[in-house]
């Protein structure tokens, strides 16, 4: 294969990429309950308003999440040096949402973004944990950090679900740990905007993190600032958690799906791989979005229950087929 | 020039380097051999700041490894660990562009490219250039790691067992690729070496490590004699003179 030959292939693929993110877009926009046809807006204030209150503001929340939760996880499995780990199954989710508790008990009046806040400190005090004990099991044994991921989190998750029944605050638990888009309207998204400027910083900083993952040896000898690379790196991961967690609640399987998808086709040299995951996991989640407003119209099903079914059918997928094309 | 002067190094309770003091002139090839254990690997890691100094100083070219800044350093010094398991789904193109990484800090400029196509043409890895590192054989990704390292350009190259995997061809143009950039281009190579033969026919000079301690450096001439051998290895073996190559016949 020649570099020019790859040149115009990866063209047709970016723009078959954008052309489906732009569909899922603009079909985001016009479904769901509230009449609205495309060619009404112009002749409609009525519509105009419905889309800029209300749907506008969901996609574009549907958009950064999926963005920034797919990047969370790619990040993660960087810093984790495993491909099977994410920020909503190992831990880092449960702590954001143990956090949002804590805020909501001590200062009930706090508005989204001190949530926001608490979550983003506890996320990043259970990831850190998490990475510490992961960094230990022996890197023969790829499966042992995602299941050692699974019971740190189950615990950490039990500790809040415990904690909540006993304060009596277990429907708010109830809303952080199942991601919805339904409530969301212009005023309450926009933290997530927080979240985007973060996917940037990852692609700004896309090379150092790519060696990240060819370890502290490599990285040092380049003379990487290795430690201080793994500190932006859980930033990053606990401040996207917690503000997804904090705006729309947990969203799983997008953190593993995407990135596992793109490093099948593209590897893992992020600086052009990241802008394929970003869009992967804003796709991902948009049509979940939307499967999940039709799937029982009139009524919704939240985005969290449908990509915990569809993620995980992904999810198999990749891991059933993950020798064939190596 | 690499200092080492009074580095002892203690992991777990015991007594890894022992009061190490060597000096590795600039310029030239020098072996660095001995038996498993001997604390090789560990005296690299010290050197290429990899591992915290416990005691005692390192300098190359004069910058102390342990206050000079890493990016500092990543202009001087390369290394390739003995076991770098770099498991990470690069093309070979990109990961040998990461040599790069301490003088352009990610942005590859037209130079950069023509260094890193130069380094996979002279390790023979053009037609792999676009495979996935995961997918090569073990002696191809050791062969793509060495020509990272190499395209690091850096005039202080550190190799552990950079022949490990290799096949005859590939070993034999990696130590004449050595010998030809010290030569030419006055770099100077330390490199971990198990087979004798190659420090013999390749290095200018041998250090020679057992139980933490050098316990014999010089030209290789002057350690390539059975006496000297046999103290560090712990067997006898002959040395002979075959076609003006001083040659250890070791497998008797
Ligand atoms: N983290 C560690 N904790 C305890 N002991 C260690 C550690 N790392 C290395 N050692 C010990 O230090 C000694 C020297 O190890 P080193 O890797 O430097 O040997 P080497 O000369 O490179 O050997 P080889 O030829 O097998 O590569 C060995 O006895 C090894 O068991
Ligand atoms: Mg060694």
């Amino acid at each position: 294969m020649t570099a020019g030959s790859l040149g115009s292939q990866n063209f047709a693929y970016q723009a078959i990429g954008a052309a489906t993110l732009l569909a899922l877009f603009v079909a985001s926009l016009f479904v769901g309950v509230g009449e609205l046809a495309i060619g009404s807006l112009a002749s409609d204030p009525e519509a105009l308003r419905l889309i800029m209150i209300s749907r506008l503001p969901r996609t574009l929340a549907a958009l950064l999440a999926g963005s920034a939760l797919a990047i969370a996880g790619l990040v993660m499995q960087t810093l984790a040096r495993n491909r099977f780990v994410e920020p909503s199954t190992a831990g880092t989710a449960q702590s954001a949402a143990l956090g949002i508790l804590v805020v909501t008990l001590v200062w009930p009046d706090a508005s989204l973004g001190w949530k926001a806040a608490g979550a983003a400190v506890t996320a990043l005090a259970g990831t850190s944990v998490f990475l510490m004990l992961a960094h230990r099991l022996p890197p023969t044994q790829p499966f042992l950090v995602p299941l050692f991921g699974l019971v740190y989190g189950g615990v950490i998750g039990a500790v809040a679900i415990f904690a909540a029944w006993h304060l009596d605050l277990l429907q708010y638990l109830e809303v952080w740990m199942t991601g919805e888009f339904s409530g969301i309207l212009r005023g309450r998204y926009e933290l997530l905007w927080v979240a985007g400027a973060l996917v940037v910083l990852a692609w700004w900083t896309a090379d150092r993190l790519t060696m990240l993952s060819l370890g502290r040896d490599v990285s040092i000898g380049l003379g990487l600032n290795y430690a201080g690379m793994l500190r932006l790196g859980l930033v990053i991961v606990s401040a996207i958690t917690a503000l997804a967690v904090v705006v729309v609640g947990t969203i799983p399987f997008v953190g593993l799906v995407a990135p596992n998808i793109v490093s099948r086709f593209a590897g893992e040299n992020l600086r052009h791989t990241l802008p394929w995951v970003a869009g992967g996991g804003a796709a991902l989640v948009l049509a979940c979005d939307i499967i999940g407003r039709l799937i029982r119209f009139p009524y919704e099903v939240p985005v969290g229950t449908i990509l915990g079914v569809v993620g995980a059918v992904l999810f198999l997928f990749l891991l059933l087929g993950r020798n064939r094309n190596g | 020039m690499i200092e080492i002067a009074g580095v002892s190094l203690a992991l777990g309770g015991s007594r890894i380097l022992d009061n190490v003091s060597l000096t590795v002139p600039k310029g030239g090839v020098t072996a660095l051999v001995g038996p498993n254990g001997a604390g090789k690997s560990s005296l690299l890691s010290l050197i290429a700041r990899l591992r915290p100094l416990q005691s005692g100083r390192i300098t190359v070219d004069g910058l102390p490894v342990d206050t000079t800044p890493s990016r500092q350093l990543a202009r001087i010094m390369a290394i390739l660990r003995q076991d770098p398991g770099v498991a990470s789904r690069l093309r070979v193109a990109e990961l040998v562009g990461f040599g790069r990484f301490p003088h352009n800090r990610g942005r590859l400029t037209a130079k950069d490219r023509e260094i890193v196509a130069a380094s996979l043409e002279q390790f023979d890895l053009s037609d792999l250039a676009l495979r996935f590192i995961d997918t090569l054989s073990g002696g191809q990704r050791q062969r793509a790691l060495v020509a990272m390292t190499f395209c690091q350009g850096t005039d202080y190259i550190l190799l552990d067992e950079p022949l490990n995997s290799l096949d005859m061809f590939h070993a034999r143009n990696l130590m004449r690729t050595l010998r030809r950039i010290a030569d030419e281009h006055g770099k100077t190579v330390l490199i971990v070496l198990h087979d004798i033969n190659h420090a013999a026919s390749y290095a200018d000079r041998i250090v020679a490590m057992k139980d933490g301690a050098v316990i014999a450096s010089g030209e290789t001439g002057d350690i390539i004699r059975p006496d000297i051998l046999e103290s560090i290895f712990g067997f006898s073996m002959r040395v002979e003179n075959i076609a003006g190559r001083l040659t250890v016949l070791h497998h008797a």
